[in-house]
């Protein structure tokens, strides 16, 4: 299956010749050169997931397949960084998912960017990111997949900042580049110590089940813990970083600041679930050998969860409850794989994680361009600005409706199958857990209509200029992820990917799912109440408990303790007292080396007059006062 | 006559050819022709080096001769190269190739500005191709003299007050350096100045603990080896903007050169029982330098302070005394005399046409001159060591190689430094936010013009330097890597 390396070349041909020639080619030829491009790797990457699912089963068990393994960089005796491309069930998965939304958005974004200023630019982003985030899922070990991770964090910085004349664009560009290098640094300390004890980075070697290569890393401990512990903990801050995890979440609404598909492809499908893929990439590893770090990550998962939740009930701006709902959606995968184990029946979790980011990426990412487009409509992202759209924009509205009740868990739609293995899985592991899901994920219901209501219902806003619905190159693509979105539970997904590689058949559990429909439902209807018809009762409710819903408004101010942090102690007590020190201790140091030297030599310098007379009255007196000392000593 | 002299002789010509010459385009074709020559010969070198390698050579240096020319004190014309300085000399290559380009419109006394400025390349190269103590300290002194000049004549701000102070500092810490290679000379019992006689002796490991000191803290100093680095950041702002390049991107190389191949190559034992001391003021350098980066607002000073960063952490990795980190520290010396000539080239260009360095009177410049913009955010990437680009590939292998010592305190300095990569984003990504990106600030600038093609031409270049190493570091890693194996063996001895 060596064709697999055009899935990674052609995105960085064009990434390079886009890029390159930038200003000799047009608008036109820019968008044609990277659509096309991202068309021929879409079409290879379904081929290559079809005749991997075909052909890859040996003893119902997917095989892993080392396609390229190049040695790119010698670091020591032993140790070596690869590149290569790695097919298994979870990385041709994400080949599909990444390739799917990549091309709706390079399609979608033809009409959306329409005249834009740096156009070009932006499709070459767009193929760079692309390039990255295949090579990220592509790796056949952990520092290639750190390389390509550094690289969609560069290629998420571009595109956050595409308008970079923007003050906000510049500073949420900036965040979300240092929050998320931030949190690399531990997934780079993480991969030091792992390999310094298994000296590999080989995922091939790292999961192989063999013991013996992890026994120096359990047997010397640090701080009460194993050193394995301290590096899977370490390389899942990385994780974090990148899945926008709390504490570490808060550049990921910032990131908002770029342009809408920008939205859909790299914050909401793709790279923020990087994340749960690292983790779904090393579990073996997690459930053989730091049982402990996945239940912390479960509880980081469900906390994160139903923390964004809350917040996005608060949020005004539609992409930012958008981003606020991603949070929360990508805390459900995590506690997936944080309450899954390994064997069969116990290892729904780790599938349903899987499951809930193929579905989810595929009706966030119509959520966001169906959000795009009603953007493109009426210029404002903000709530106050919209209301009434259902009538104006039919296509639009329809595809947000069904991707609303996807994710709101409304059975049949994709997300109901997969968010109610999760919720199975959880309550698997423990009621609390179960409970404090389910309570999420009605919410979700309910802050996804509420969002729903004030866009396409509620009051009759008067435009400027009449909203018209957007044209066919962005309608397209809302069509195309509807047909995902509505049909994805159907698919058989515990054929295709599990923990332990071998054939799983869902089954509902109907009590939960009862459960949890009820709870959807409730949250649905609460949301129909409130905003369908214009009213103030929600106001009356925020105000009744105002203190509350400021400080969810004001993500509970996690951004201003960064801020402060940053800003007043790092900048202002720690930097500018250094450059200080530098200025006057260090570099004082040395110019008083040389103000003394000029001070005495000022002093001396009348020893050498040039006087004869001097010369001989300091001789005359000099041999007295000597003869004077010998004779009287 | 060994070809490897013909690298000063190259220089050597050129000076006396520009003495000849008439006008300013003789002046130009002369120093394009010979920097042009340089590179042929570099790469010629590297051609030959790898076919001898490959061809068996295990000499720990090759293409080796020597001339006598001082008998009493054995001083000798002795040159050879191994993997280390073949790296050395092509880095010094692109540097003065590219540095002649940036200088196209140097004015005034163009002539003589090139005639130092070959004089300067000259000390270079003979530093790198030398393995003769004396010879190898007479060139260095050679490359600084010209700095003084080149600083003081054709610089900018405070002039006097930089080159007087590097001057002084960096003869200061030669002065110290003297001392440790004469005693080096005489505690060996080898009877030569050559480094590949001393290496087969053993030099008492009391005396040892005294010259590593002296050797060490003398070319550490060049090396801006913490907090004996104040002398930098002054200079290069002061510096004209291809004698700042050159100084950071080769001269300052020298220290970390002279690091590991007189003051660790030849005392080992020293170096081990030493190393933590240098190491913690190294690794507190590392730290250090981008945190003080943060708080500057000129584009100068806050290239100078990453670059204090950036050299402490070469030094760092040759203490770090792993074959692995050595190799890092080598590579990191390639990488960032490569990005930092590209760094300092574009902002001498862009002060050019601003006539402002600082941050906070610059905006929007990304709109006037996108070519500049964009080469200013790609040296920013390759800065803060985006893979695919040639700082990742040197830090990444100085973090595993250090990583390789298992001491706490190695670990904890290790970690530490690794924390630059974040401070690194910081100042990187406020100083490209604050000057390139947002709305045009200064009306004035709004009419300036991007970049002249020999401007093009040289950025060009060292990108393509950066890129190469960057995508494909194996073979330039793996050359230097096999020599330093020489090093690392005295270690175990």
């Amino acid at each position: 299956m060596e064709y697999t390396l055009f899935i990674l070349l052609f995105p960085l041909a064009s990434f390079l010749i886009v890029g390159l020639l930038s200003n000799k080619l047009s608008h036109k030829a820019s968008g044609l050169i990277g659509t096309t491009s991202l068309t021929v790797v879409t079409l290879l990457s379904y081929y290559t997931a079809w005749a991997y699912f075909t052909t890859q089963k040996i003893d119902g068990v997917y095989q892993s397949l080392t396609v390229l393994n190049t040695t790119w960089l010698r670091v020591g005796a032993n140790l070596h960084i690869d590149m290569g491309i790695l097919l298994d069930p979870i990385s041709v998965m994400m080949l599909v998912v990444i390739s799917t939304v990549s091309l709706m958005v390079h399609i979608y974004s033809l009409g959306y960017m329409k005249g834009e200023v740096g156009f070009q630019r932006y499709y070459s982003f767009l193929s760079l990111f692309t390039f990255s985030m295949m090579g990220l899922v592509l790796a056949t070990n952990i520092f290639q997949m750190y390389i390509f991770w550094e690289l969609v964090g560069v290629s998420s910085y571009l595109l956050i900042g595409f308008y970079y004349t923007k003050p906000a664009a510049i500073a949420a560009s900036k965040k979300a580049f240092i929050v998320t290098r931030f949190a690399d640094m531990f997934f780079l300390i993480g991969i030091l110590v792992l390999s310094y004890f298994t000296q590999t980075f080989d995922f091939g070697i790292l999961m192989s089940g063999d013991a013996s290569i992890f026994s120096s890393a359990i047997g010397s401990s640090f701080l009460g813990a194993s050193a394995l512990v301290w590096a899977m903990a370490l390389i899942f801050i990385g994780g974090a970083g990148k899945s926008a995890m709390f504490p570490l979440h808060i550049w990921l609404p910032d990131a908002m600041e770029g342009p809408t598909p920008v939205s859909a492809l790299i914050h909401a499908a793709t790279m923020v679930v990087a994340g749960v893929y690292l983790v779904a990439r090393l579990f073996p590893i997690y459930i053989g050998f730091t049982p402990e770090v996945l239940h912390g990550i479960a509880y980081v998962g469900a906390f994160t969860s139903l923390f964004a939740a809350i917040i996005a009930i608060a949020q005004t701006d539609i992409k930012r409850v958008l981003a606020f709902s991603t949070i929360s959606q990508i805390g459900f995968m995590m506690v997936a794989l944080g309450v899954s184990k390994l064997e069969g029946h116990e290892g729904l979790g780790y599938m349903s994680s899987m499951f809930h980011l193929f579905t989810h990426a595929m009706f966030k990412a119509l959520l966001f361009l169906g959000a795009g487009s009603i953007i493109h409509a009426v210029h404002s992202n903000e709530m106050k600005d919209m209301g009434g759209l259902r009538k104006y924009m039919p296509v639009t509205h329809w595809t947000f409706l069904i991707a609303c009740l996807a994710i709101a868990g409304i059975p049949p739609f994709s997300g109901f199958v997969s968010k109610d293995e999760i919720l199975t899985a959880a309550f698997h592991f423990s009621n609390g857990m179960g409970i404090w899901m389910t309570v999420t994920a009605g919410l979700t219901a309910f802050y996804m209509f509420r969002l729903y209501y004030n866009i396409f219902w509620g009051k009759a806003t008067n435009y400027t200029h009449i909203p018209h619905e957007s044209p066919v190159s962005m309608t397209f693509p809302l069509v195309f992820l509807a047909i995902p979105t509505v049909l994805g539970g159907f698919i058989p997904f515990g054929h295709f990917v599990t923990a332990d590689r071998s054939d799983y058949t869902i089954h509902l559990d109907w009590t939960i799912a009862t459960v949890s429909i009820i709870l959807a439902v409730v949250g649905i209807i609460i949301a129909t109440v409130l905003y369908r018809k214009p009213s103030d009762v929600p106001n009356r409710i925020a105000n009744s408990i105002r203190g509350f819903h400021q400080a969810a408004y004001h993500r509970f101010y996690i951004d201003e303790i960064y801020l402060f942090i940053t800003k007043k102690i790092i900048f202002n007590c720690v930097s500018r007292p250094l450059a200080w020190f530098d200025r006057h201790i260090v570099d004082g140091f040395i110019n008083g080396l040389a103000s003394a030297t000029d001070w005495v030599s000022i002093r001396i310098r009348g020893f050498q007059s040039g006087e004869i007379q001097w010369y001989a009255y300091v001789f005359l007196f000099g041999t007295l006062l000597i003869t004077a000392l010998l004779l009287f000593i | 006559m060994n070809f490897l002299s013909l690298f000063v002789l190259v220089p050597v010509l050129m000076i006396l050819a520009l003495f000849l010459s008439k006008n300013r385009k003789q002046v130009l074709a002369i120093m394009v022709t010979g920097s042009s020559l340089l590179v042929i010969l570099s790469a010629n070198l590297v051609y030959q080096y790898i076919a001898a390698r490959n061809a068996g050579a295990v000499d720990p240096m090759l293409f080796t001769s020597s001339v006598a020319w001082y008998k009493p004190l054995n001083i000798n014309y002795s040159v050879g190269v191994d993997g280390v300085s073949v790296a050395m000399l092509c880095l010094s290559s692109v540097i003065v190739f590219t540095g002649v380009f940036t200088s196209w419109r140097i004015a005034p006394l163009t002539k003589e500005f090139f005639l130092w400025f070959s004089l300067l390349a000259a000390g270079v190269y003979g530093f790198f191709i030398s393995t003769d103590l004396f010879t190898m300290f007479l060139f260095y002194e050679t490359a600084l003299i010209p700095m003084y000049l080149l600083i003081g004549v054709w610089g900018s701000g405070k002039k006097e007050y930089s080159a007087m102070k590097l001057t002084l500092m960096l003869m200061g810490s030669s002065m110290i350096l003297l001392v440790g290679i004469l005693g080096i000379y005489f505690s060996s019992g080898a009877n030569s100045m050559d480094i590949l006689e001393i290496v087969k002796t053993t030099i008492p490991v009391q005396q040892q603990y005294l010259f590593f000191t002296l050797t060490f803290f003398g070319f550490g100093v060049l090396g801006a080896l913490f907090p004996f680095h104040t002398w930098s950041p002054d200079g290069h702002a002061s510096a004209p903007t291809a004698v700042s390049m050159l100084h950071a991107g080769v001269l300052m190389k020298l220290g970390g050169y002279g690091c590991f191949r007189v003051a660790i190559y030849l005392m080992p034992e020293a170096a081990e029982k030493l190393s933590p001391i240098f190491l913690v003021l190294t690794g507190i350098g590392v730290v250090y330098g981008a945190l003080v980066a943060i708080r500057q607002t000129d584009l100068k000073y806050i290239n100078a302070y990453s670059s204090v960063s950036h050299c402490n952490l070469v030094l760092f990795a040759i203490l770090m005394l792993t074959q692995t980190a050595m190799t890092g520290a080598v590579l990191q010396m390639l990488s960032h005399g490569l990005i930092t000539a590209l760094f300092f080239a574009l902002i001498g260009m862009i002060y050019g046409r601003t006539h402002t360095r600082l941050i906070t009177e610059m905006g929007g410049l990304m709109k006037i001159m996108p070519f500049l913009g964009v080469c200013f955010v790609i040296a920013g990437l390759a800065n803060i060591g985006l893979p695919g680009l040639s700082g990742f590939a040197a830090e990444m292998t100085i973090f595993i190689g250090a990583f390789e010592n298992t001491e706490i305190l190695y670990r904890v300095l290790t970690i530490a430094s690794i924390t630059s990569i974040v401070i690194g984003a910081v100042y990187i990504l406020r100083t490209v936010g604050k000057f390139l990106y947002g709305s045009i600030q200064n009306p004035a600038h709004a009419t300036l013009d991007d970049a002249h093609w020999y401007e093009r031409f040289a950025v060009i270049t060292l990108i393509a330097g950066i890129v190469y190493i960057g995508s494909f570091p194996l073979g330039v890693s793996d050359m230097i890597h096999e020599s330093l194996g020489n090093v690392v063996a005295q270690l175990v001895r």
